[in-house]
């Protein structure tokens, strides 16, 4: 067996240095993308339940203990369902969108650090190439509600192209607020630049921005309360009305994906990611409660879940906003806010006020 | 002034804050699901159901054939052809209730002077062929039989209030 083991790492040294890095990055694609997509899967689940639970009701409960794998029955049906060309669609362009939205939704997951240095990419212009991606994604839903040649999808995609392109200047924008504290488009370095307590976050000094970053990707996400781009009963179901089976899927997927993304950065961006928030407390450290000062995957993956959790409350709390108001919101509220918290801040950087702009 | 406190009031986004607030304490809250396989929701003893036609305690059938059923019968789903028994009493030879003209009305429970016709609290039916929707007198003494102590303890429970 340890022979076995010996050769094989062998055979890894021998590799040519290319053929060894190509490995390791499909490697690690595969550990995230396998996760995220099962994480995909259970958060189908766990958005019925929680709606259903806010709803006094139960929500799935048969597949499974307590509807547990209701999402690979609803996978397998989707799955085995047939993709519908409509008649007059451009075929090469019907088939390319969703395929765009969902590279976008995972690659950007190249940049997100998990664990200390435990990062697909360490690049330099991560936050940049995240902007780059999320831009991108615009392009799937466009092309999907001009390639469907239906009204309904054309509208659907139209609202929310116009919404997410609305709503990335804001977003922008607080992620420069971001940048003006930490000095740095490293996510890695974000994160290591809110080392320190929970009072050490980015989240406090730039609260404001945190909230219209919040709001923004869940905007962003076509999720409700600004969910106008599906708009169930006013526009069926937006810009992938006529997708059905796999190709819906993908859609389905990226949406989730992205939701999931969103949320993944904001832990990262302003909550000190896989940081402990009980982190530098040194009388906790000697007790036997000392592993929870220690920084670990687990703390990004509790800030995410909560984020996401945050994302189902919205929508069960919320209704949707009338089209108009959402465009007011994005332009006339939140970019103003974010300009003059910008000027602020960056007095603050300049003129050195410490703790937090030193 | 107030426009002032409206202003804050809502870059505060207070009430937004409210409404997540209710929704997260109703996330707690008990659920009303029933699990229906599993559960029931309570049935008054007054349930119109499943017809059946009962028998006395001696086992002999409580029908007299007085038709008065398919008189007040508002759907015309009752149908009954009578004949005299060898030792003299008046019985049916048919008693068919078409299920699919039948209202669930109760006037025929009400109508029965001998309480032979009664609608159970039985809801769980179901037919698989054509002309399995009609209820003939044997079907309907089969229910009967085998349901007596449920129909006998529900009329016992409405009887107060009769």
């Amino acid at each position: 067996m340890t022979a076995a083991l010996h050769n094989l790492l062998l055979y890894w040294a021998a590799l040519p240095f290319g053929w060894r890095l190509t490995l390791r990055s499909l490697g690690g694609i595969i550990a995230i993308m396998v996760p995220l997509i099962v994480s995909v899967g259970f958060m189908t689940l766990i958005e019925r339940k929680v709606l259903s639970y806010m709803q006094l009701r139960l929500g799935p409960n048969r597949v499974g203990m307590h509807g547990t794998f209701q999402w690979v029955a609803d996978v397998l049906k989707l799955v085995c369902k047939e993709v519908i060309l409509p008649t007059n669609a451009n075929r090469f362009l019907f088939l390319t969108a969703p395929i765009i939205s969902i590279a976008t939704a995972f690659a950007a997951w190249a940049v997100i650090p998990f664990s200390n240095g435990v990062i697909l990419s360490d690049a330099n212009a991560g936050l940049l190439y995240i902007l780059a991606l999320s831009s991108f994604g615009v392009y799937g839903v466009i092309l999907a509600g001009w390639a469907s040649n239906s009204k309904y999808a054309f509208l659907g995609a139209m609202r929310s192209a116009a919404q997410m392109v609305s709503y990335e200047i804001a977003m922008g924008f607080a992620l420069v607020g971001v940048l003006l504290a930490s000095h740095s488009l490293n996510l890695n370095q974000i994160v290591l630049g809110q080392s320190g307590n929970i009072g050490h976050w980015y989240l406090w000094p730039l609260l404001p921005l945190f909230m219209i970053y919040l709001i923004s990707g869940v905007a962003e996400t076509n999720r409700a309360p600004f969910d106008v781009a599906e708009g169930e009963s006013e526009i069926v179901a937006g810009f992938h009305v006529e997708y059905s089976g796999t190709a819906f899927a993908a859609f389905f997927l990226a949406e989730y994906a992205n939701m999931i993304l969103i949320s993944a950065l904001a832990a990262t961006l302003f909550c000190g990611g896989w940081l402990s928030p009980l982190q530098g407390w040194s009388w906790l450290a000697g007790t036997s409660l000392g592993f929870l000062t220690r920084t670990s995957f687990i703390w990004f993956a509790l800030k995410t879940s909560f984020f996401l959790y945050c994302f189902l409350w919205f929508r069960a709390t919320f209704p949707r906003y009338r089209y108009d108001q959402i465009m007011r919101l994005g332009w006339k509220v939140f970019i103003p806010i974010t300009i003059l918290w910008l000027v602020l801040e960056g007095l603050a950087v300049v003129l050195k006020i410490s703790p937090w702009f030193a | 002034m107030n426009a002032v406190r409206s202003w804050i009031k809502s870059l505060l986004l207070v009430e937004l804050f409210q409404g997540l607030a209710l929704t997260g304490k109703l996330f707690f809250a008990r659920k009303v699901t029933i699990r229906y396989p599993e559960e029931h929701t309570p049935k008054s003893p007054r349930y119109r159901g499943l017809h059946a036609q009962r028998r006395y305690a001696n086992g002999e059938e409580r029908c007299i054939a007085c038709k008065l059923c398919e008189a007040v019968c508002p759907a015309l789903a009752i149908t009954i052809d009578s004949e005299q028994r060898e030792d003299g009493t008046r019985r049916t030879t048919r008693y068919d209730i078409d299920l699919f003209k039948c209202i669930y009305c109760g006037f025929c429970e009400e109508a029965c002077p001998v309480d032979a016709i009664v609608e159970t609290s039985i809801t769980e039916f179901h037919f698989e062929k054509r002309g399995e929707q009609i209820m003939t007198k044997e079907k309907l003494l089969s229910i009967g039989d085998k349901y007596e102590a449920q129909i006998a303890a529900e009329r016992a429970a409405d009887a107060p209030y009769r």
